[in-house]
Parts: C-alpha cells; structure tokens; sequence
C-alpha cells in the first residue's frame, strides 16, 4: 500500500468524498428545492400568481413581513445588549445568563409556544387579567411576535459573544481613557468591530423569523386573514390539497431564504476580506 | 504630583494589592518591576481609573480622583497590545481624543487634522496618517498608540508593557527613543514591566513589585546595589544564594588561588562561556548541590570544565529570614 503524507489522500479518495458530498446535497437540498419551485410553477404563470396574489395569502405575506420587522431590531438590541453585558463587565449570574441565551435552541419550539399560552392565555396565568383589560396576546399578533423574539433570540448573541470575547476590552478602554462618551465608544469603536458578526446574526435571525412554525402555530389559533404567517398559510394550503397555491407560498418564502444566504454569502466574502486586512 | 496611597485591591477571592503607598514627582520616570501576578498592571490600572481600588485613594496635584473614571483623569493610557481602532486610519486614530470632545471643547477640525499631522511627526511617523494600523508593523503601531494618547495633552502618561510584543531589536530602540520623547515632553510617566534590563535603563527610579506589594523603591543604582529583600536581589539582577544564607552577585564572586588562603569554598567547574564581556563560570559548590555562577574578567583565562577552584566573596547580603521567599 503506498503512504500520504496527511492531506495528500489518493485520488480515488478525494473522487469519492466529494462525489458523496455533492450528491447529498443535490438529494437532500437542491432536489427539494426545485420540487418547490417546479411544483408551485407546474399549471403555468397564472395559477402562481393568483394564488400568491389571493387576500389571504396576501396577508399572510404582510404578517410574515410584519413579525420579522419588529422582532429582529428587537432581538438585535437585546442580543447586542446581551452580548455586551456579557464580555465587557463581570457580574454575579453571567454564567445562569449565558445559558438561558441558549434556552431557546434547546427548548422543542412547540413547547416555547405553549409556555406563552399559559402565561397569557385565556385559561393561562395573566389570562383573566388581561381579558379583563381587553389585551388579546394569544390568537392574535402580539402572541406570535412574542413567540418569533422568543424563538429567535440567540441568533444575534450567539453570533455576538464569541466574536466580543476575541476582541476583549482593550478598544473600549482605549476610546475611554481618551475621553469618549459610553455612547461614543459603542458607536464609533464597538459596533465597527462586530458590524459583520451583527449583520450576520441579523440575517439568521431574520431568516428563522419569517420562517417560524412551531411556537407560532401554537400561538396563532390560525385565523386566515388575520393570524396566519407563511409557512401556516402553507400547512393551510396543502392540508386542503391546494397543491399550487401551498408550493406557491413555499416558494415565496424559499425565495426570501435564498436571498437571506445569497447576502448572507456576499457578507462573509467582505468579511474575510476585511479580517485579512487587518493582520 | 500623583500619589497613591494605601491602595488595596482584590479580584474575588484573589488579593492584587495590598496597602499599597507610592508618591511621583512631577516630570518623573517610573518603572514598575515585578514578576507576573504582582500587582503591577493593576497598580496601574487603577492610577488610570480603569479599575477601582476596594480601599485607598489616588491624589492627582493633591486632588482625590479616587472615583472618578478614566476619561475624566486626563491621563494617557497605552496598551500592551495597542488598542488601535483598525477600521480607523492612523491619523483617525491619533485625532479620537479630540473628535470625542463636547462641541464647546472640541478644536476646529482643521485643527485637529493638523494636530495629528504634528503628533504623527513627533513619533516619526509623517506620511503613514492615511494608512490603517493592520498595514503598519509593530513598533509603527506602539508609536501611533503612544501619539493617541498624546493626542489628548496628558497630565500622565501610563504604558503596559510598551516594549513586550516586540522583537529585540526594535525594541532596543524604542526604549531609547521613548527615553528622549519623555524628557522632550517634560512628561510624568509610569510603564509596567517585567523586564530588569529595561526599568533599569529607561526608569527614573524603580518600583519593585511582587505579591500586591512593594518590595523596593529606588532609583536603578540603589534597587541593584542594595537591594531591600531577597526578592528584589535575585529578580534584578542575577544572585546566588549560598548555603549560608548569603546572596552574592555573579560579579562580586572572584576565583582566588588555594596559596592565597583567602578562599571561602571550593567549585567544581561544569561550565565555562563567553557572556558580554565576561566568562560566566558555571559550578557546584564543594559538598553541596548548590549551583554558583561567577562572572571572570574576559582578559584572565578562565578555569576549564571539571577543574575545582578556590573562590571567595567581595561582597555579599544577607536579608531577614522573613523576607526569603
């Protein structure tokens, strides 16, 4: 048998390995995706579009735009702050913190939902109290938004914290020490530092947002017109074998995606770019 | 003048200072020396206000500045690794301070183009303002650092360890160039180092440090030659430490001939090289396992391996039992 050097695998191997590789994309990613497209393309143009253009799934569109629009700035925020609180400053809990940020990844989505319905629910904890003040939570927008910041929080501070960690306090305490502002130091040398790290976890969190099933199929209660983001609209859609119209709406929020990784790609491109030329 | 008094420190359970005391002249020099895990950066850190004493007070020219941050002591502060703000250019970096400034305070821009063009002159560094610190080599970047914290007109200058990330070389230089840039300046400045050679040579008078506490303050020639505690004798400088108890620098040791009957003990020769413009004499002491190193003449012959010669002590110290470490 001839020997490698480590790196040097034979030819053969090399063949093989990347020929697996793409071939399980190609079944598992690629296939699926044009499925997605084909199907909702299949009767021609004109099915595609009017399914797309139908009120409901019109205002599944709005919602699923909607929720995204304000659940990530907040989730940016509270990611930021969470990331900051947690590489700039020591404190008593930091380590409970840095766990609960992970809570939501490890918590099954389905039960994230159904700890809103017991807390604000009709027959849940503050239920009564709010109905009594006529606040509807669940079956209704500000339940599914809750549940999207909810779902969606450790995107931005999981991207954020290992990336402050790295950098450590030394800027910060530099801008400081010449007499900047806390504000000042956040603006014009923190945020400059993690801005591709952000924009990135941004985008994940963007693309979990629209896409969110789980937690707000629970929440939601459904309602068409009013309560159905995308991908429930789909569920809606193909449960009632509307085959054009639930592919249509997937490929809607497929296209969303692909542009999400398309930016996601250019990002780390100019990230590299970047990184390589300040060492 | 800065002076510090009864500063104590501890990070949880770990104590970094221990009452420490320490005044400096205005237009001083100060090194403060110590092993890592002495208290050093710390003591420094907290003259900055980048870190807070838990008990004791830091006078600026008399003035409590105990609690106020960094930002508002109007000192300088240089970082180990620099700091620089690599999405600014040099000159950026250098103008921070002053673009920072409240509206009422801040100069004109022009006016602080042109003071940055000037701070750039002064650390040698004309012409590389529109470059940024990832394009500039390592001593170019401890010398923008350094004119960003001048930027700001300090009344002290603080640097952590300045010279460490750099190669010997470079640094050699920079050490005497940031010498000269001091005593031009008429600055008061403090750096950190572990380093004996560079407190000794660049240091007004030196601060000795281990264990969160001054061991030594003195000028080089006084920490050397009489050192306070058996630390400070073995950390600058290099001593043996004798079986009984002395501690005799490798210079102060001669090599003497049995007929003199001057010799105090015997040393078997394991070792002889060239080191600077001596022999250093490696050996075991006659009926003990202590190691002695001595430093002969370079124009005598050196005794040769495995020979067994005569020595005696020119001049030695003996430190109070307590104080061995």
């Amino acid at each position: 048998m001839r020997r490698h050097a480590p790196g040097t695998e034979s030819r053969t191997a090399q063949v093989l390995l990347i020929g697996l590789a793409l071939t399980f994309l190609a079944f598992f990613l690629m296939l699926p995706l044009v499925a997605v497209f084909s199907e909702a393309l299949k009767q021609g143009i004109r099915p595609f579009l009017d399914a797309v253009t139908n009120p409901d799934a019109f205002s599944a569109i709005r919602l699923t735009l909607i929720i995204a629009a304000i659940s990530v700035p907040l989730n940016m925020v509270f990611g930021l702050a969470a990331s900051w609180a947690i590489t700039k400053f020591s404190f008593p809990g930091k380590n409970l913190l840095l766990t609960l940020i992970d809570l939501p990844f490890s918590v099954s989505p389905v039960v994230s939902g159904l700890i809103f319905v017991l807390l604000f629910g009709a027959q849940g904890l503050l239920g009564p109290w709010l109905s009594a003040h006529g606040v509807k939570i669940i079956f209704a927008v500000p339940g599914i938004i809750l549940a999207t910041v909810f779902i969606t929080f450790p995107f931005v501070a999981r991207e954020l914290i290992p990336l402050m960690m790295e950098q450590g306090k030394d800027d910060e305490e530099a801008a400081l020490s010449l007499g900047a502002n806390g504000w000042q130091t956040f603006w014009h040398v923190t945020l400059p530092n993690i801005r591709w790290g952000l924009l990135y976890g941004v985008l994940l969190c963007n693309a979990r947002a629209m896409g969110e099933f789980g937690a707000v199929s629970v929440v939601s209660g459904h309602i068409r017109g009013e309560t159905n983001t995308m991908p429930l609209h789909v569920e809606i859609l193909y449960n009632e074998y509307d085959f054009v119209g639930a592919f249509a709406v997937a490929s809607l929020l497929a296209a969303l995606a692909l542009v999400t990784l398309v930016l996601k790609s250019v990002l780390e491109w100019r990230f590299d770019l970047h990184s390589g030329a300040s060492h | 003048m800065i002076r510090v008094q009864n500063i104590t420190k501890r990070f949880g359970n770990y104590p970094a200072l221990h009452g420490i005391d320490l005044e400096i002249q205005p237009g001083e020099f100060i090194a403060l020396l110590g092993p890592s895990g002495s208290g050093k950066t710390t003591l420094l850190r907290i003259i900055a206000g980048l870190e807070f004493q838990d008990e004791g007070h830091v006078y600026f020219d008399g003035q409590d500045v105990s609690d106020i941050p960094v930002g508002k002591r109007n000192v300088g502060f240089v970082f180990q690794q620099y700091a620089l703000f690599r999405h600014m250019t040099v000159a950026d970096n250098i103008a921070f301070g002053l673009s920072v400034r409240k509206a009422r305070l801040r100069p004109a821009k022009a006016e602080i183009k042109e003071r940055a063009q000037e701070l750039l002159r002064v650390v040698q560094l004309e012409g590389l303002g529109d470059r940024y610190p990832g394009q500039l080599s390592g001593g170019q970047r401890q010398r923008v650092a350094l004119a960003r914290a001048l930027a700001i007109e300090p009344s002290l200058l603080l640097l952590d360890e300045p010279f460490g990330a750099l190669d010997a070389k470079v640094r050699k230089d920079l050490r005497r160039w940031l010498r000269d840039l001091h005593k031009q300046m008429g600055l008061t400045s403090i750096f950190v180092t572990h380093d004996q050679e560079e407190a000794l040579e660049l240091a007004d008078r030196v601060v000795v440090m281990d264990h969160g506490r001054i061991d030594q303050i003195g000028t080089p020639e006084q920490v050397y030659m009489e050192p306070a505690t058996a630390f400070v004798s073995h950390f600058v400088g290099e001593t043996n430490r004798l079986p009984d108890g002395r501690h005799i620098r490798p210079h102060d040791i001669e090599i003497v001939t049995a007929a003199s009957g001057r010799g105090e003990g015997q040393l078997l020769v394991d070792n002889v090289f060239r080191k600077g413009g001596a022999w250093r004499v490696e050996g075991r002491l006659h009926g003990s396992e202590t190691i002695v190193e001595i430093d002969v003449d370079a124009h005598e012959p050196p005794p040769g391996i495995g020979q067994t010669v005569a020595i005696a002590a020119r001049r030695a110290r003996t430190f109070a039992l307590a104080e061995e470490a």
